[in-house]
Protein backbone atom coordinates (compact mmCIF):
# COMPACT_ATOMS: atom_id res chain seq x y z
CA UNK A 1 0.00 0.00 0.00
CA UNK A 2 1.05 3.47 -1.19
CA UNK A 3 0.29 5.18 2.37
CA UNK A 4 2.43 2.36 3.89
CA UNK A 5 5.10 2.69 2.03
CA UNK A 6 8.34 5.06 3.44
CA UNK A 7 11.08 4.67 5.50
CA UNK A 8 10.71 5.06 9.12
CA UNK A 9 14.54 4.75 9.36
CA UNK A 10 14.72 8.43 7.71
CA UNK A 11 14.15 11.38 9.30
CA UNK A 12 10.85 12.52 7.30
CA UNK A 13 9.72 8.69 5.94
CA UNK A 14 11.03 8.98 2.54
CA UNK A 15 9.71 10.40 -0.58
CA UNK A 16 6.55 7.89 -0.33
CA UNK A 17 5.98 9.70 3.12
CA UNK A 18 6.86 13.35 1.60
CA UNK A 19 3.91 12.45 -0.65
CA UNK A 20 1.75 11.80 1.43
CA UNK A 21 2.03 14.62 3.77
CA UNK A 22 2.08 17.13 0.92
CA UNK A 23 -1.57 15.17 -0.01
CA UNK A 24 -2.66 15.50 3.17
CA UNK A 25 -1.82 19.25 3.96
CA UNK A 26 -3.69 20.18 0.98
CA UNK A 27 -6.74 18.03 1.23
CA UNK A 28 -7.04 19.90 4.86
CA UNK A 29 -6.73 23.43 2.90
CA UNK A 30 -9.50 22.62 1.14
CA UNK A 31 -11.48 21.34 3.33
CA UNK A 32 -11.10 24.53 5.55
CA UNK A 33 -11.50 26.94 2.23
CA UNK A 34 -15.49 27.77 2.00
CA UNK A 35 -16.74 25.45 -0.50
CA UNK A 36 -19.55 27.61 -2.90
CA UNK A 37 -23.04 26.04 -2.40
CA UNK A 38 -25.18 25.72 -5.67
CA UNK A 39 -28.09 24.94 -5.55
CA UNK A 40 -28.28 22.81 -8.36
CA UNK A 41 -25.97 19.39 -8.69
CA UNK A 42 -23.54 19.33 -6.37
CA UNK A 43 -21.78 15.64 -7.53
CA UNK A 44 -23.01 15.24 -10.88
CA UNK A 45 -22.42 18.53 -12.52
CA UNK A 46 -19.28 18.51 -13.63
CA UNK A 47 -18.94 16.27 -16.75
CA UNK A 48 -22.05 16.16 -19.59
CA UNK A 49 -21.75 12.59 -19.78
CA UNK A 50 -23.18 11.43 -16.57
CA UNK A 51 -26.67 11.90 -15.40
CA UNK A 52 -28.02 12.61 -12.51
CA UNK A 53 -29.81 10.54 -10.14
CA UNK A 54 -33.19 12.68 -10.74
CA UNK A 55 -32.13 11.74 -14.55
CA UNK A 56 -31.05 15.29 -15.30
CA UNK A 57 -27.97 16.45 -17.56
CA UNK A 58 -26.65 19.37 -15.47
CA UNK A 59 -24.39 21.00 -17.76
CA UNK A 60 -27.30 21.13 -20.77
CA UNK A 61 -28.84 22.58 -17.83
CA UNK A 62 -26.33 25.13 -16.99
CA UNK A 63 -25.80 25.94 -20.66
CA UNK A 64 -29.52 27.24 -20.53
CA UNK A 65 -28.81 29.17 -17.91
CA UNK A 66 -26.29 30.68 -19.94
CA UNK A 67 -28.31 32.02 -22.48
CA UNK A 68 -30.66 33.83 -20.20
CA UNK A 69 -27.65 36.06 -20.07
CA UNK A 70 -27.77 37.12 -23.38
CA UNK A 71 -30.17 39.45 -25.86
CA UNK A 72 -33.46 37.64 -26.58
CA UNK A 73 -34.72 36.87 -29.70
CA UNK A 74 -38.73 36.45 -30.71
CA UNK A 75 -40.20 34.80 -34.24
CA UNK A 76 -43.28 34.65 -35.29
CA UNK A 77 -44.93 33.02 -38.19
CA UNK A 78 -47.00 34.69 -40.26
CA UNK A 79 -48.70 33.48 -43.73
CA UNK A 80 -46.66 34.65 -46.39
CA UNK A 81 -43.50 34.54 -44.34
CA UNK A 82 -41.56 34.42 -41.14
CA UNK A 83 -40.15 37.58 -39.08
CA UNK A 84 -37.44 37.12 -36.50
CA UNK A 85 -36.73 39.92 -33.99
CA UNK A 86 -33.53 40.13 -31.57
CA UNK A 87 -32.49 41.95 -28.78
CA UNK A 88 -29.03 43.66 -29.00
CA UNK A 89 -27.39 44.07 -25.98
CA UNK A 90 -24.90 46.94 -25.89
CA UNK A 91 -22.07 45.88 -23.07
CA UNK A 92 -20.26 49.09 -23.17
CA UNK A 93 -20.40 52.39 -25.42
CA UNK A 94 -16.54 51.57 -26.23
CA UNK A 95 -17.36 49.14 -27.79
CA UNK A 96 -16.96 49.90 -32.17
CA UNK A 97 -20.03 49.32 -33.74
CA UNK A 98 -20.11 46.13 -35.87
CA UNK A 99 -19.86 45.49 -39.77
CA UNK A 100 -22.22 42.31 -39.26
CA UNK A 101 -24.79 41.81 -36.87
CA UNK A 102 -24.06 39.20 -34.03
CA UNK A 103 -27.91 38.49 -33.54
CA UNK A 104 -29.28 37.56 -37.19
CA UNK A 105 -27.37 35.69 -39.61
CA UNK A 106 -28.43 34.49 -43.26
CA UNK A 107 -27.65 30.62 -43.61
CA UNK A 108 -28.94 30.60 -47.08
CA UNK A 109 -30.44 32.20 -49.91
CA UNK A 110 -33.68 30.46 -48.15
CA UNK A 111 -32.77 30.36 -44.27
CA UNK A 112 -31.90 32.83 -41.54
CA UNK A 113 -31.49 32.03 -38.21
CA UNK A 114 -31.07 34.41 -34.67
CA UNK A 115 -28.52 33.42 -32.05
CA UNK A 116 -29.02 33.67 -28.07
CA UNK A 117 -26.14 32.74 -25.90
CA UNK A 118 -22.59 32.85 -26.29
CA UNK A 119 -21.58 34.69 -29.51
CA UNK A 120 -18.21 32.04 -29.75
CA UNK A 121 -19.88 28.96 -30.13
CA UNK A 122 -22.72 30.75 -32.09
CA UNK A 123 -20.05 31.32 -34.90
CA UNK A 124 -18.92 27.55 -34.87
CA UNK A 125 -22.19 26.67 -34.95
CA UNK A 126 -23.51 29.22 -38.17
CA UNK A 127 -20.31 28.25 -40.03
CA UNK A 128 -21.19 24.70 -39.97
CA UNK A 129 -24.93 25.22 -41.01
CA UNK A 130 -23.49 27.11 -43.66
CA UNK A 131 -21.19 24.32 -44.32
CA UNK A 132 -24.03 21.93 -44.03
CA UNK A 133 -26.39 23.88 -46.51
CA UNK A 134 -24.15 24.95 -48.97
CA UNK A 135 -22.96 21.27 -49.71
CA UNK A 136 -26.42 19.88 -49.81
CA UNK A 137 -26.81 22.71 -52.65
CA UNK A 138 -23.50 21.45 -54.28
CA UNK A 139 -25.07 18.06 -54.58
CA UNK A 140 -28.43 18.44 -54.95
CA UNK A 141 -28.75 21.89 -57.27
CA UNK A 142 -31.71 22.62 -54.92
CA UNK A 143 -32.06 24.63 -51.71
CA UNK A 144 -31.75 22.17 -48.51
CA UNK A 145 -35.45 20.89 -47.16
CA UNK A 146 -35.39 22.78 -43.47
CA UNK A 147 -35.93 20.09 -41.10
CA UNK A 148 -32.98 18.13 -42.91
CA UNK A 149 -30.84 21.44 -42.24
CA UNK A 150 -32.23 21.68 -38.46
CA UNK A 151 -31.72 17.81 -37.51
CA UNK A 152 -27.81 17.68 -38.79
CA UNK A 153 -26.67 20.64 -36.38
CA UNK A 154 -28.95 19.34 -33.65
CA UNK A 155 -27.50 15.62 -34.25
CA UNK A 156 -24.09 17.63 -34.02
CA UNK A 157 -24.87 19.46 -30.82
CA UNK A 158 -26.33 16.07 -29.09
CA UNK A 159 -23.15 14.65 -29.49
CA UNK A 160 -21.94 16.98 -26.70
CA UNK A 161 -24.18 16.13 -24.43
CA UNK A 162 -23.33 12.29 -24.66
CA UNK A 163 -19.73 11.67 -25.07
CA UNK A 164 -16.23 13.32 -25.99
CA UNK A 165 -16.07 15.52 -22.42
CA UNK A 166 -16.40 18.50 -23.70
CA UNK A 167 -19.23 20.92 -22.63
CA UNK A 168 -22.54 21.82 -24.78
CA UNK A 169 -22.82 24.94 -26.88
CA UNK A 170 -24.31 27.68 -25.13
CA UNK A 171 -26.54 29.06 -28.00
CA UNK A 172 -30.52 28.59 -29.01
CA UNK A 173 -31.41 29.38 -32.43
CA UNK A 174 -34.17 30.56 -34.31
CA UNK A 175 -34.57 29.41 -37.31
CA UNK A 176 -36.43 31.24 -40.03
CA UNK A 177 -37.00 29.65 -43.42
CA UNK A 178 -38.72 28.18 -46.35
CA UNK A 179 -38.53 25.30 -48.48
CA UNK A 180 -41.36 24.14 -51.28
CA UNK A 181 -42.34 20.83 -48.85
CA UNK A 182 -43.95 22.88 -45.89
CA UNK A 183 -43.42 26.58 -47.23
CA UNK A 184 -42.81 29.38 -44.83
CA UNK A 185 -41.51 27.57 -41.40
CA UNK A 186 -40.08 28.67 -38.10
CA UNK A 187 -37.86 26.54 -35.42
CA UNK A 188 -36.05 26.90 -32.17
CA UNK A 189 -33.42 24.92 -31.27
CA UNK A 190 -31.36 24.26 -27.74
CA UNK A 191 -28.03 23.19 -26.31
CA UNK A 192 -29.60 19.95 -25.67
CA UNK A 193 -29.79 18.98 -29.62
CA UNK A 194 -33.54 19.15 -29.29
CA UNK A 195 -35.87 21.68 -31.82
CA UNK A 196 -38.89 22.22 -32.19
CA UNK A 197 -41.36 24.12 -34.86
CA UNK A 198 -43.36 26.87 -33.82
CA UNK A 199 -46.02 29.07 -34.86
CA UNK A 200 -44.30 31.73 -32.42
CA UNK A 201 -41.51 31.88 -29.92
CA UNK A 202 -38.65 33.43 -28.04
CA UNK A 203 -35.38 32.24 -26.67
CA UNK A 204 -33.45 34.38 -24.02
CA UNK A 205 -34.13 35.79 -20.57
CA UNK A 206 -37.90 36.66 -20.17
CA UNK A 207 -38.63 33.68 -22.77
CA UNK A 208 -41.43 32.67 -20.88
CA UNK A 209 -43.22 35.86 -20.42
CA UNK A 210 -42.80 36.49 -23.97
CA UNK A 211 -44.21 33.39 -24.89
CA UNK A 212 -47.04 34.05 -22.99
CA UNK A 213 -47.76 36.82 -24.69
CA UNK A 214 -47.19 35.18 -28.06
CA UNK A 215 -49.82 32.47 -26.98
CA UNK A 216 -52.23 35.19 -25.65
CA UNK A 217 -51.84 37.75 -29.13
CA UNK A 218 -50.65 35.25 -31.99
CA UNK A 219 -53.28 34.81 -34.61
CA UNK A 220 -53.16 31.85 -37.10
CA UNK A 221 -52.49 32.68 -40.98
CA UNK A 222 -51.53 36.39 -39.64
CA UNK A 223 -50.17 38.90 -42.30
CA UNK A 224 -46.76 39.66 -42.12
CA UNK A 225 -47.49 43.29 -40.97
CA UNK A 226 -49.04 42.17 -38.34
CA UNK A 227 -46.36 39.68 -37.23
CA UNK A 228 -43.93 42.31 -37.24
CA UNK A 229 -46.05 44.79 -34.63
CA UNK A 230 -46.82 41.41 -32.70
CA UNK A 231 -42.78 40.92 -32.64
CA UNK A 232 -42.17 44.31 -31.82
CA UNK A 233 -44.63 44.64 -28.84
CA UNK A 234 -43.08 41.08 -27.39
CA UNK A 235 -39.82 42.44 -27.61
CA UNK A 236 -40.07 45.49 -26.31
CA UNK A 237 -41.72 43.50 -23.20
CA UNK A 238 -38.85 41.33 -22.69
CA UNK A 239 -36.26 44.10 -23.28
CA UNK A 240 -34.79 45.85 -19.96
CA UNK A 241 -34.27 49.24 -21.55
CA UNK A 242 -37.55 51.60 -20.88
CA UNK A 243 -37.82 53.19 -24.02
CA UNK A 244 -36.89 51.08 -26.92
CA UNK A 245 -34.73 52.36 -29.62
CA UNK A 246 -34.10 50.59 -33.40
CA UNK A 247 -30.09 50.59 -32.02
CA UNK A 248 -31.73 48.11 -29.14
CA UNK A 249 -33.42 45.89 -31.40
CA UNK A 250 -33.11 44.14 -35.03
CA UNK A 251 -35.62 42.80 -37.21
CA UNK A 252 -35.20 40.57 -40.28
CA UNK A 253 -38.52 39.63 -43.00
CA UNK A 254 -38.43 36.64 -45.05
CA UNK A 255 -41.24 36.55 -47.35
CA UNK A 256 -41.72 35.79 -51.28
CA UNK A 257 -41.52 38.66 -53.50
CA UNK A 258 -44.85 38.43 -55.62
CA UNK A 259 -43.73 39.32 -59.05
CA UNK A 260 -40.29 37.73 -59.08
CA UNK A 261 -41.27 34.84 -57.10
CA UNK A 262 -37.98 34.83 -55.67
CA UNK A 263 -37.33 34.64 -51.62
CA UNK A 264 -36.09 37.92 -50.33
CA UNK A 265 -34.62 37.97 -46.43
CA UNK A 266 -35.06 41.83 -46.04
CA UNK A 267 -32.76 43.18 -42.89
CA UNK A 268 -34.56 46.20 -41.38
CA UNK A 269 -33.43 49.41 -41.35
CA UNK A 270 -33.14 52.00 -38.53
CA UNK A 271 -35.89 54.01 -40.24
CA UNK A 272 -38.13 51.33 -40.72
CA UNK A 273 -37.89 49.75 -37.45
CA UNK A 274 -38.41 53.42 -35.92
CA UNK A 275 -41.76 54.04 -37.75
CA UNK A 276 -42.63 49.72 -36.53
CA UNK A 277 -41.87 51.59 -33.07
CA UNK A 278 -43.98 54.70 -33.65
CA UNK A 279 -46.65 52.64 -34.88
CA UNK A 280 -47.05 50.67 -31.53
CA UNK A 281 -46.58 53.44 -29.30
CA UNK A 282 -49.25 55.32 -30.99
CA UNK A 283 -51.30 51.80 -30.45
CA UNK A 284 -50.79 51.87 -27.02
CA UNK A 285 -51.81 55.28 -26.59
CA UNK A 286 -54.88 54.91 -28.34
CA UNK A 287 -55.42 51.71 -26.03
CA UNK A 288 -55.04 53.77 -23.05
CA UNK A 289 -57.17 56.78 -23.72
CA UNK A 290 -60.13 54.25 -24.36
CA UNK A 291 -59.40 52.48 -20.88
CA UNK A 292 -59.34 56.03 -19.45
CA UNK A 293 -62.45 56.81 -21.13
CA UNK A 294 -64.42 53.35 -20.03
CA UNK A 295 -62.98 54.29 -16.43
CA UNK A 296 -64.20 57.68 -16.67
CA UNK A 297 -67.72 56.37 -17.46
CA UNK B 1 -37.72 14.83 -56.92
CA UNK B 2 -36.10 13.58 -60.72
CA UNK B 3 -34.11 16.79 -60.95
CA UNK B 4 -32.46 16.64 -57.31
CA UNK B 5 -31.31 12.53 -58.54
CA UNK B 6 -30.20 13.69 -61.59
CA UNK B 7 -27.95 16.07 -59.81
CA UNK B 8 -26.68 13.95 -56.90
CA UNK B 9 -25.45 11.01 -59.66
CA UNK B 10 -23.73 13.71 -61.49
CA UNK B 11 -21.90 14.52 -59.00
CA UNK B 12 -20.72 11.35 -58.48
CA UNK B 13 -19.57 11.10 -61.61
CA UNK B 14 -17.91 13.60 -61.39
CA UNK B 15 -16.02 12.86 -58.48
CA UNK B 16 -15.30 9.46 -59.83
CA UNK B 17 -13.91 10.69 -63.03
CA UNK B 18 -10.66 12.21 -61.46
CA UNK B 19 -10.16 9.69 -58.30
CA UNK B 20 -7.84 6.73 -57.89
CA UNK B 21 -10.52 4.01 -58.89
CA UNK B 22 -11.52 6.01 -62.45
CA UNK B 23 -15.08 6.78 -64.02
CA UNK B 24 -17.91 4.86 -63.44
CA UNK B 25 -18.14 3.33 -66.94
CA UNK B 26 -22.18 4.03 -67.52
CA UNK B 27 -24.04 6.42 -69.15
CA UNK B 28 -27.96 6.98 -68.65
CA UNK B 29 -31.21 8.36 -69.53
CA UNK B 30 -32.97 9.14 -65.97
CA UNK B 31 -36.44 10.20 -66.08
CA UNK B 32 -39.32 10.54 -63.55
CA UNK B 33 -42.74 12.11 -62.82
CA UNK B 34 -42.81 14.56 -59.62
CA UNK B 35 -44.41 17.55 -58.53
CA UNK B 36 -42.94 19.95 -60.96
CA UNK B 37 -44.27 17.17 -63.97
CA UNK B 38 -42.06 14.57 -66.12
CA UNK B 39 -38.51 15.57 -66.84
CA UNK B 40 -35.70 13.13 -68.05
CA UNK B 41 -32.24 13.66 -68.20
CA UNK B 42 -28.98 12.77 -70.03
CA UNK B 43 -26.26 11.74 -68.06
CA UNK B 44 -22.51 10.36 -69.30
CA UNK B 45 -19.45 9.16 -67.32
CA UNK B 46 -17.56 12.04 -67.40
CA UNK B 47 -20.12 13.98 -65.05
CA UNK B 48 -22.16 15.82 -67.85
CA UNK B 49 -25.77 16.28 -67.44
CA UNK B 50 -28.54 17.92 -69.39
CA UNK B 51 -32.26 18.22 -68.83
CA UNK B 52 -33.95 16.47 -72.01
CA UNK B 53 -36.87 16.26 -74.11
CA UNK B 54 -35.95 13.07 -75.74
CA UNK B 55 -32.54 11.10 -75.86
CA UNK B 56 -30.71 8.09 -76.74
CA UNK B 57 -27.34 6.42 -75.46
CA UNK B 58 -24.65 4.45 -77.92
CA UNK B 59 -24.86 4.14 -81.22
CA UNK B 60 -29.19 4.14 -81.38
CA UNK B 61 -28.10 7.82 -81.05
CA UNK B 62 -26.55 8.51 -84.31
CA UNK B 63 -29.93 7.00 -86.01
CA UNK B 64 -32.53 8.26 -83.55
CA UNK B 65 -32.04 11.47 -82.42
CA UNK B 66 -32.27 13.34 -85.55
CA UNK B 67 -35.68 11.22 -86.32
CA UNK B 68 -36.63 12.86 -82.77
CA UNK B 69 -35.38 16.39 -83.41
CA UNK B 70 -38.31 16.19 -86.18
CA UNK B 71 -41.10 14.63 -84.72
CA UNK B 72 -40.73 15.06 -81.05
CA UNK B 73 -43.28 17.88 -79.88
CA UNK B 74 -44.62 18.91 -76.84
CA UNK B 75 -47.09 17.82 -74.57
CA UNK B 76 -47.48 14.23 -77.17
CA UNK B 77 -49.57 11.69 -75.26
CA UNK B 78 -48.69 8.15 -74.27
CA UNK B 79 -49.43 6.36 -77.58
CA UNK B 80 -47.72 9.16 -79.98
CA UNK B 81 -44.51 8.75 -78.00
CA UNK B 82 -44.91 5.14 -78.47
CA UNK B 83 -45.42 4.84 -81.68
CA UNK B 84 -42.29 7.44 -82.16
CA UNK B 85 -40.26 5.02 -80.46
CA UNK B 86 -41.29 2.48 -82.30
CA UNK B 87 -40.44 4.71 -85.40
CA UNK B 88 -36.30 5.12 -84.19
CA UNK B 89 -36.62 1.15 -83.32
CA UNK B 90 -37.46 0.31 -86.95
CA UNK B 91 -34.70 2.79 -88.25
CA UNK B 92 -31.93 1.15 -86.64
CA UNK B 93 -33.60 -2.26 -87.78
CA UNK B 94 -32.98 -1.29 -91.07
CA UNK B 95 -30.27 0.65 -91.24
CA UNK B 96 -27.74 -0.08 -87.91
CA UNK B 97 -25.42 -3.37 -88.83
CA UNK B 98 -25.84 -4.96 -85.28
CA UNK B 99 -29.19 -6.61 -85.03
CA UNK B 100 -30.59 -5.96 -81.92
CA UNK B 101 -34.50 -6.82 -82.27
CA UNK B 102 -35.73 -6.97 -78.60
CA UNK B 103 -36.39 -4.33 -76.65
CA UNK B 104 -38.22 -3.75 -73.08
CA UNK B 105 -40.29 -1.05 -72.98
CA UNK B 106 -41.13 0.73 -69.19
CA UNK B 107 -43.79 3.84 -69.23
CA UNK B 108 -43.54 5.82 -66.00
CA UNK B 109 -46.68 8.24 -64.93
CA UNK B 110 -47.78 10.46 -61.71
CA UNK B 111 -49.34 7.31 -61.01
CA UNK B 112 -46.07 5.28 -61.48
CA UNK B 113 -44.52 2.47 -63.47
CA UNK B 114 -47.85 2.17 -65.72
CA UNK B 115 -45.96 -0.02 -68.91
CA UNK B 116 -43.47 -2.90 -68.80
CA UNK B 117 -43.20 -4.61 -71.52
CA UNK B 118 -41.21 -6.34 -74.20
CA UNK B 119 -40.82 -5.37 -77.76
CA UNK B 120 -39.55 -8.34 -79.60
CA UNK B 121 -38.77 -7.77 -83.11
CA UNK B 122 -38.35 -9.57 -86.02
CA UNK B 123 -35.80 -9.83 -89.28
CA UNK B 124 -36.77 -7.87 -91.76
CA UNK B 125 -36.47 -8.20 -95.46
Amino acid sequence: WPEARGRPSCSDGGAWGRRRREREAQEAQEARRPRARTTMGSRYDSRTTVFSPEGRLFQVEYALLAIEQAGACVGVLAKDGVVIAAEKKTTSKLLAPPKTSEKLYMIDDHVACAVAGLTSDANVLISYLRRVAHNYKLQYQEPQPLEQLIQRVCDLKQGYTQFGGQRPFGVSFLYAGWDRHYGFQLYQSNPSGNYGGWKATAIGPNNQAASSLLKKEYKDECSIEEALKLSVKVLNKTMDSVTPTPDNMEFSVLRMNEETKKLVQHKMSNEEVQALLDELKQEEEEEKAREEAKAAK
Amino acid sequence: STHASAHFIRNELAKAIRSRGGAHQANSLLGGVDEDGPSMYHLDYLGSLEKVNFGAQGYASYFSLSLMDRHWKKNMTMEEGKELLKLCISQLDTRFIINNPNFRLVAVTAEGKVLDEVLDGHAST
